[in-house]
């Protein structure tokens, strides 16, 4: 292999510009971080929310959740994130499609953000409903019976367990949304993968490129894993395990 | 005066009647022991008296608000009758004292220092003062159906309803919950209690209701139901939970 290696690439400057090849990087790093983390935020308020509905007494309500589910689960992500930025705007009425197609600030940013959070709130609803689907009917019945509402019966005693019996399965799901906003360079968010095809381009160093590029979601995937944790270990229950039925 | 007056209920579960035309009654300041063989319905019948299980046929009123009545405002209703279940059902990532205060705060409205004073007694009463800061996952089954009493009593129920409190204990914490219910029955609380306890029936009860099927087979004095049950299905049962 006569591949000329170069790690100074990433203090060079750009060719015509005078940023380097790193600021490009760390551009991309904040864009893939911006997108992870605010589409985390749409998933679990719309995963937590969903993923409860499913389990109301209501069938209409639960025919509704399991619909939102299918929707978002079937299809893959890199289509959902074209129809949000192609079709979609399509669809809206005639002047707020135009303000979209031409005016909205951000817009690649929102779309991606919307579309990975929509995607993924689907899979933590579906881990939400099987974590409630897993404490005994007792625990809903005893809420109720002390004179809680529905709403508060879900407030106090079934969401604070179900949260915790789906730490595991969030944890992948955390680790997966920064792996996921890869996806948003399709549609033209300037996120990691986006500039490092840039960067690869550019310079020709593809190896490094890439090398530091993994380096960096990895590191992202390992902090999200261990916030994660840190999570799970503060909000553990004292003999809960040991007395588990 | 009729504390709980359940009239000619009956309850599907689908296609399968699991009450057929029950009715009865319990007074203010008796204490009721429902008994039977598994599947009879018992369960199901003082769950209805909460609402926690709808009926399809009948009438029950409880401290005369109409419980099946549309209007009734049913968390209101429910915070009057106290209920302690088979499984404790206690909230496990709450401390004891937490379990106990939360009604008092979130139904009643209480403020949370007066709520937790408030549940330091009963703990106190049920004989677990020391334990309150524990998580039920921390306590013995017996020690957590005592919670389990406690927080019922914190909502200062007017009639209180036990669906086999003992039944998932080993036998040796049994007396510690029974204790406390007897205690509780002597002070002349309004008690409708599923058990085959009959210890229990025999000390405190003032009637003994038997099911069987998903109807109410006898409903007796307690001491004409252990003088001589007129069904040959109680007699058999009776023989049956006393000689072993
Ligand atoms: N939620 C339910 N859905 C369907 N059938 C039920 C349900 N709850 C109870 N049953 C049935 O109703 C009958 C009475 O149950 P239950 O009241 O729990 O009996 P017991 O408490 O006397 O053992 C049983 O045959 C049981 O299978
Ligand atoms: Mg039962």
């Amino acid at each position: 292999m006569n591949y000329h290696w170069n790690w100074g690439i990433f203090f060079e400057q750009i060719k015509g510009g005078d940023e380097t090849y790193l600021d490009w990087l760390i551009t991309g790093f904040g864009w893939t971080v911006s997108v992870s983390l605010s589409a985390w935020v749409i998933a679990l308020l719309l995963g937590f929310l969903v993923g409860t509905i499913r389990t109301a007494p209501s069938p209409w309500l639960v025919r509704l959740g399991t619909a939102y589910v299918e929707l978002f689960r079937n299809v893959p992500l890199l289509v959902q994130m074209f129809l949000w930025f192609f079709v979609v705007p399509e669809l809206l009425p005639r002047d707020l499609a135009l303000w979209v197609k031409q005016d909205m600030p951000a817009k690649e940013f929102i779309t991606a953000t919307v579309c990975l959070g929509l995607f993924t709130s689907a899979r933590i609803a579906e881990q939400v409903r099987a974590g409630i689907g897993s404490l005994p009917r007792g625990q809903s019945m005893a809420g109720l019976a002390m004179g809680f509402t529905l709403a508060q019966t879900y407030r106090y005693v079934i969401l604070p367990m179900a949260f915790r019996i789906v730490i595991p399965p969030l944890t992948s799901e955390f680790m997966n949304i920064f792996k996921n906003s890869s996806v948003a360079f399709a549609i033209g968010v300037l996120e990691l993968t986006f500039q490092a095809r840039q960067m690869q381009e550019d310079s020709e160093q593809g190896i490094e490129t890439y090398l530091a590029v993994t380096v960096l979601y990895f590191a992202c995937a390992f902090i999200a894993n261990r916030v994660m944790a840190f999570i799970e270990k503060r909000t553990q229950v004292p003999g809960y395990i040991t007395s588990a039925k | 005066m009729a504390m709980i007056e359940i009239k000619s209920i009956s309850k599907w579960f689908g296609q399968f009647q699991a009450l057929k035309e029950c009715t009865t009654q319990v007074d203010k300041g008796e204490v009721v022991v429902v008994c039977g063989p598994s599947g009879s319905g018992k369960s199901t019948l003082i769950k209805c008296v909460n609402a926690l299980e709808p009926i399809q046929q009948g009438e029950i009123i409880v401290d005369g608000i109409r419980v099946n009545d549309p209007k009734t405002d049913l968390p209101k209703l429910r915070s009057l009758v106290g209920m302690v279940f088979q499984h404790f059902e206690l909230f496990p990532h709450m401390t004891v004292l937490d379990n106990v205060s939360l009604g008092q705060v979130k139904v009643l409205g209480r403020k949370p220092d007066e709520a937790a004073e408030n549940s330091k007694k009963l703990l106190h009463r049920v004989g677990l003062s020391h334990h309150a800061h524990k998580h039920p996952g921390q306590l013995s089954g017996g020690q957590q159906q005592r919670v389990a009493i406690a927080r019922a009593l914190a909502m200062n129920p007017i009639c209180m309803l036990f669906d086999e409190p003992t039944s998932a204990l080993d036998p040796e914490m049994i007396n510690e919950v029974l204790d406390v219910m007897v205690e509780l029955a002597q002070e002349g609380m309004t008690m409708m209690v599923v058990t085959h306890e009959m210890g229990f029936a025999k000390k405190v009860a003032h009637r003994v209701i038997f099911m069987d099927a998903g109807a109410i087979v006898e409903d007796d004095k307690k001491e004409e139901f252990f003088g001589s049950p007129r069904s040959e299905r109680a007699q058999q049962f009776l023989s049956k939970i006393l000689h072993h």
